[in-house]
Parts: structure tokens; C-alpha cells; sequence
């Protein structure tokens, strides 16, 4: 590694620029695509079928074929609509997703950039998806996307409070909104992680249940089921982008899915101990170079685990009543959230005054 | 097809914009839509999520089956009435077989009738797996109507093991059956009621109890009892309003006064109830093939002298079964001729499909479409 940084000399910080840049979108692209396998593949689990099956060995080339077929269909611009936001509107979406892979950690040489505010730039960045869904709804000039992106609104609205408040909770016993840093803390056993820190620390006892309503938050910020009733496609045929065709589809296809691998890693980040592998000092033999292979496996292990789980709950579930939805943000996860982050102030406060 | 350039659609939107506080729109469900599950058409004038009116455009596939009912001789129409609710074929067909039978006054072998009840009972089941499957997919559950047509394959292989069809039977002929159980069947539709019994344990525990389906279900589309003798509904519509109709115990027909089963009736009126009615449908129609199969009587299954061309007497005649969806009645008035003079043929889905301008009104979208699948429309079935 040093024979490379000494060999680049003065360029070495434009080559690690271009390298992430490379890794970060390849990354990216890959996840989407595969996911979209894993997804046939998980569904067709649940369901007893095969899934897709006739493309490469177990389907594994019907990603490629999709994204082929996409690449290569007419992009249909329907009379009457904004045009101009029109085009803008799948960009807009695709690459504030992207752009959160600058911030997040995947190990501790595997961060794009580091500034003190990962955190807030994650959750900046994350909620620019609502405008991008309410454009291509706007734009289209057509009433079931028009729907759609209402839905969409009001849905984001009412869910990034509660995701806001849980994540101001951890802020508060971790002390800083730097992501490496909120990883560092989390070091050792895997009772140190902060899912289950703040249990015997008495920091917050309450952060399992900030956890559930993260993922629940980011559920419905991303548009899954049983929360996808801004693409509900039995009421609104495909939601905001029912006019879409070609890639602009597939760019919303590929930012959802992108949008689930940051929620998932952001989760994994700030509760399950991101690259920590959670066993002590048992695999302080290994070199540091296999110390970061498996702190990356044990990233990937985390975040693929709460993929499954998101994908799982999709085939499972029926989807919730839009009041019932947002009645369980108003009514449920904002008071919850706000109590937690009341009782972690307190806690964190307590011991100064004695 | 209509090709505006953008400067003539931008003219059409602005004259439909006008604005102002209790600005509605209309939104076109269907006739291309995924939650008609067909060529329906409801026309729904909306403000923002919620229906000020439906209107429920029918007729998309008309295809005239009670004239057609007019041209052809009574045996040369039978196919045509397993087309109408696809699902229920073997109901429909034993309502015109039935019609022509009390015309002609033909004589059917008990072995024939008790055929008739296990197979028409067997379709039942599949037709209510259709629909549960369906419905539930438009309530975004994605993965039971896999489970319920892996289900349905079983019946569809029994049936097509008999007659060779696996839809739209035409297996029940004037006076009896056209061929045969074999002992292939028998065992098959032995084994398939424990299996399918315990098939709707697991379905009760993961999709009945869930607890999003039943608040998006429960509650939801109130239909009283006064609306639903308004409209004449039937079937499990009616069922779950609170009213025990149904026509095998009211005017019981073939043989389904030899065996004990139960009307199930909910009297809380919303869909949920109609769910409730049909998962308990398939219980009581289990309990009815196993008791068909337990004492199936031997002998001829189709009367041998069924003359080869009848000629039905003047007058008028009724027959009524009753399908999947409810009530299924044909009404034949003969001349004396070959040919009937007139087939009316009253359907079920659409005295169902008829309450729904009513219900849906102040609605908002999701609860409509969960409504409408409660009513478990087979759109043909109301175009006939």
C-alpha cells in the first residue's frame, strides 16, 4: 500500500479520489443490480418457485439482461408534460443516493472522505428523494402519479421526524456525528455496539426500540413495503413514475434499491458496530490487512443481514392503511422517539449532577 | 390511437382545470387496471384521495351469451354458460343442465347428482383460493395467491383427470355426467381434504390474523342488510351482511339435501366479514365432499335415454345454483321448439358489483379497492 501512495507521490490524493469514485459507483451499480436478484431470488423463496432461472446459471445474468433490455427500449416523453423536470426528476433521484457512499464508512481505510458532520450529510442528502419522487409525480401530468407523489410527501414528512429523533438520541450518547468515529466506540465486545451499550451503560436502555423505529423509518423513507403505497401497484399502477420508460425507470429502480443499501448501512453504522466484528481481542493475532478484510466481511455480514430482512418483510406483508401509516408516525413512533430522547437527556445529564 | 403534439394536450388539460376549492377530478380505474383483475371500468370523480362518486362503466367484454342462448339448440349452449364466471364453471353448468332437465322433466341418477355436488364443491374451493389469492395481492400480499393457486393446481389436476379440462368444464350434460369417476379421483379428492384442511389452518394463522389485513379489512365497506335486499346481493356478500342465504339450503337442488353442512353468516357487514364467510365456505365445502365421497352411491352416472335432440315444451322455466360469487339463475321460456324462445341468465357479480357506487362513495382509494375485492368480481360474469 505504501509502495503505491509513494509511487503516486503528490497525485496520490487525486488517484484514492478516483479509486473510491470507481469503487463507490461500481459498488453501487452491483448492489442495485444484484439486489434486484436477490429480491426474485427471496421472493421466489417465500412464494416455492424457482425465480429466474433461464439466464446464466441460477439467473445470475438476468440482472445484466434487464439493464440491457432498459438500455436498449425507446425513453417515451408523453405529450403534455413538464419536460424539463421530466428529465430531471430520475437524475435528482439517483445521485443524492450516490452521493451518501462518500460519507458512509465501510471500514476503517475504506472511508471516501471523513468530516464531523457524516451524519447530517447522510440525512441531508437521504431526504432529497422526496423532491425527486414529487417531480417525476408533478411532471408526468398524470393523476395516478400526482397521487402518488401526495402520498409520497406527506408519507417522508411524517417519518423523518421519528428516524430524526432517534438518530438525535444516539447523537447524545455517542457525543459526536462523525461516522468513523461513532464506529470507533463501538470497539471490542459486541455488547459495545450501541444497540445493546446503552442497556447496561444506563446511557439510554430504550435504544432497541430506537432501532425498531429506525427501521421502520427507513422502511417507509424508502418506499418498501408494507409502507410502498406511494408505488402501490395495485391502486396506482407504478406511483410517481408511471410514465417512465427506458432508464428513467430504471434509474428509479436503481436509486430504490440504492436507497436500501445506504438505509441498511447507515443503520449498521450507527447501532450494529459497522466494521467492528463484535468478538473482543479474539482476532487481534490476524494482520492489519486481514483485520480490515474481516472487519468488511463483517459489514457486509450486518448490512446483507438487514437487506434480508427488509426484503423479507415485503414478501410477507400486506400493505398498511395510508392513515393507519401515518397515524402509527404520529401517534406512535413520534411520542416513542421523543420519550427516548427525553429519557437518554436525562441519563445523560444525571451523573453531572451529583 | 389519438396522438396529441404537446401544444393540444397542454389545451386539453387547461380546459378540464377549474379550479377552486372543491376542485375534483375524475380518475379512470380500468378498464386496463391491475385492481379490476378484468375489462372493468369505474369512473370515480375523487377529491384528492377521497371517491365523491362512482360509476361503475360496464360491458367491455359483452358477448351476448343470452342471445346466443336463443340461437342454438339446449345441449349446443352448454359450453357457452362455463364461460361466464370462468371460475364457477361447474355451478353454471349445472344450472343449464338443471333448467333443461326440469323442462323435459329428465330423471338424473343419484350416483350423477352426488358427482355433481363433489365436483361443483371442488370448484367452489378453487374459485374462493382465486379469489382470496387475488384479493390479497390487491391489498399488497404479494406471496398468498402462489400458495392458494399451488392449491387450486390440485383441484385443476382432479378435474382435468375427469372431463380434460382444467377452467372451463363442460362436464355435466343433460341427465347425468359425461364419464365417470375413476378410482384415481376418488383417492385424489380423499387425500385433498385433510391436506386442505390443514392447508387452512396455516392460511388463518399467517394472512387471517395478520394484523395489517385486518385493519385494512375490518370496518371497511359497510354494507347493511336493507342495501344489500336493495341491490339483491348474494353469495358471500350477503352472507356477511348478516342474511343466511344461500341457495343449496333455501331451495336445495340435486343432492345437497343428503348431506350436513353449514351456512356461514357474519353479521359485522364490512369485508371482513365477506373474507370470514368465504375461508369458512371452503371448510363447509370440504365437509360436504368428504361426506359425498363416504356414501357415493353406485349405478349409471348419466340417464340412457336422454333423447339426442330435445325439444323443450312450452312455459316458462327456472333453475338457480349457487356459484362462488352467489346466486346463479336461468330462466328459459321455451316455445316447443329445439331452441329456446328466451335465456335470461341472472348473475351474480353484477347485483354485486351494483352496490358499489353506493358503498364507495366518501371513501378514499386504498379502502375502494379493498372493497371492491371483497365483492370478488369475475368481470365476464357481469358483461355476460
Amino acid at each position: 500500500m505504501s509502495a503505491i501512495i509513494d509511487f503516486c507521490g503528490p497525485w496520490w490524493p487525486w488517484v484514492r479520489m478516483l479509486l473510491f469514485l470507481v469503487g463507490t459507483a461500481a459498488f453501487a451499480g452491483l448492489n442495485a443490480a444484484y439486489l434486484v436478484w436477490c429480491e426474485r431470488k427471496i421472493a421466489a423463496f417465500v412464494q416455492r418457485r424457482p425465480g429466474p432461472m433461464e439466464v446464466g446459471p441460477q439467473g445470475l445474468l438476468q440482472p445484466i439482461a434487464d439493464a440491457a433490455k432498459l438500455l436498449a427500449k425507446q425513453m417515451l416523453t408523453p405529450p403534455a408534460v413538464d419536460t424539463i423536470l421530466y428529465r430531471i426528476a430520475p437524475v435528482a433521484m439517483i445521485i443524492p443516493a450516490l452521493m451518501c457512499f462518500v460519507v458512509l464508512p465501510y471500514g476503517d481505510a475504506l472511508m471516501p472522505t471523513r468530516i464531523d458532520l457524516g451524519l447530517l450529510v447522510v440525512f441531508a442528502l437521504s431526504a432529497f428523494n422526496v423532491i425527486s419522487l414529487m417531480l417525476a409525480g408533478w411532471s408526468s401530468n398524470n393523476k395516478y402519479a400526482i397521487i402518488s407523489s401526495a402520498r409520497v410527501v406527506s408519507q417522508n414528512v411524517a417519518y423523518e421526524i421519528p428516524m430524526l429523533l432517534t438518530i438525535v438520541t444516539v447523537i447524545l450518547v455517542t457525543g459526536t456525528t462523525d461516522l468513523g468515529t461513532i464506529v470507533g466506540q463501538q470497539g471490542g465486545w459486541f455488547w459495545n455496539w450501541n444497540i445493546l451499550r446503552g442497556i447496561w451503560t444506563l446511557a439510554n436502555p430504550l435504544v432497541p426500540i430506537s432501532f425498531l423505529i429506525f427501521f421502520i423509518c427507513m422502511l417507509a423513507e424508502t418506499n418498501r413495503a408494507p409502507f410502498d403505497l406511494a408505488e402501490a401497484e395495485s391502486e396506482l399502477v407504478a406511483g410517481s413514475f408511471t410514465e417512465y420508460s427506458s432508464m428513467g425507470f430504471g434509474l428509479f429502480f436503481m436509486a430504490e434499491y440504492v436507497n436500501i443499501v445506504v438505509g441498511c448501512s447507515l443503520a449498521t453504522v450507527i447501532f450494529l458496530g459497522g466494521w467492528q466484528t463484535g468478538l473482543g481481542n479474539l482476532l487481534s493475532f490476524l494482520p492489519d490487512w486481514a483485520a480490515a478484510f474481516v472487519g468488511l466481511g463483517a459489514f457486509f455480514a450486518k448490512l446483507y443481514a438487514m437487506i434480508f430482512v427488509v426484503m423479507w418483510i415485503r414478501w410477507t406483508f400486506p400493505r398498511t392503511q395510508f392513515y393507519g401509516l401515518l397515524n402509527l408516525s404520529w401517534k406512535v413512533l413520534i411520542p416513542v422517539a421523543l420519550f427516548t430522547l427525553l429519557l437518554s437527556s436525562i441519563l445523560v445529564k444525571l451523573p453531572n449532577l451529583f | 390511437m389519438l396522438l396529441l403534439n404537446k401544444e393540444e394536450a397542454l389545451a386539453r388539460v387547461a380546459a378540464h382545470h377549474v379550479g377552486g376549492p372543491n376542485e375534483t377530478f375524475v380518475l379512470n380505474l380500468g378498464p386496463q387496471h391491475p385492481a379490476t383483475h378484468g375489462v372493468l371500468r369505474v369512473k370515480l370523480t375523487m377529491d384528492g384521495e377521497y371517491i365523491r362518486k362512482a360509476e361503475c362503466v360496464i360491458g367491455y367484454i359483452h358477448r351476448m351469451h343470452e342471445k346466443m342462448g336463443e340461437n342454438r339448440t339446449c345441449a349446443q349452449f352448454l359450453p357457452n354458460t362455463s364461460r361466464l364466471d370462468y371460475l364457477s364453471a361447474c355451478q353454471y353448468t349445472h344450472a343449464w343442465t338443471g333448467v333443461v332437465e326440469r323442462a323435459c322433466k329428465i330423471e338424473v341418477p343419484q350416483r350423477a347428482e352426488y358427482i355433481r355436488v363433489i365436483t361443483s364443491e371442488l370448484n367452489r374451493i378453487a374459485s374462493h383460493l382465486v379469489g382470496w389469492g387475488a384479493w390479497v395481492m390487491d391489498l399488497g400480499g404479494l406471496t398468498p395467491i402462489l400458495y392458494a393457486f399451488d392449491d387450486r393446481e390440485k383441484i385443476l389436476d382432479l378435474m382435468e383427470g375427469i372431463c380434460g379440462a382444467r377452467l372451463t368444464y363442460c362436464y355435466y350434460r343433460v341427465g347425468g355426467v359425461v364419464n365417470d369417476i375413476d378410482d384415481a379421483f376418488i383417492q385424489g379428492a380423499k387425500a385433498f381434504v385433510p391436506y386442505m384442511r390443514e392447508r387452512l389452518k396455516m392460511y388463518k394463522d399467517f394472512v387471517t390474523d395478520n394484523v395489517i389485513l385486518r385493519k385494512r379489512l375490518e370496518g371497511i365497506g359497510i354494507i347493511d342488510q336493507d342495501m344489500c335486499l336493495r341491490y339483491g346481493a348474494c353469495g358471500p356478500v350477503i352472507r356477511g351482511s348478516g342474511i343466511a342465504n344461500d341457495t343449496r339450503k333455501t331451495e336445495p337442488y340435486s343432492a345437497y339435501k343428503d348431506f350436513d353442512f353449514d351456512i356461514p353468516v357474519y353479521n359485522e357487514c364490512d369485508s371482513m366479514a365477506r373474507y370470514l364467510v368465504r375461508m369458512d365456505e371452503m371448510e363447509q365445502s370440504l365437509r360436504i365432499i368428504e361426506q359425498a365421497l363416504a356414501k357415493l352411491p353406485e349405478g349409471p352416472f348419466i340417464n340412457p335415454k336422454v333423447p339426442k335432440l330435445l325439444k323443450v315444451p312450452a312455459g316458462t322455466y327456472t333453475y338457480a345454483t349457487e356459484a362462488g360469487r352467489g346466486r346463479f339463475l336461468v330462466r328459459m321460456v321455451a316455445d316447443g321448439s329445439d331452441k329456446p324462445y328466451r335465456v335470461k341468465l341472472r348473475t351474480p357479480c353484477l347485483s354485486n358489483l351494483s352496490l358499489a357506487e353506493e358503498v364507495c362513495e366518501g371513501m378514499i382509494l386504498p379502502d375502494a379497492i379493498a372493497f371492491l375485492g371483497s365483492l370478488d368480481l369475475v368481470i365476464p360474469d357481469i358483461d355476460r
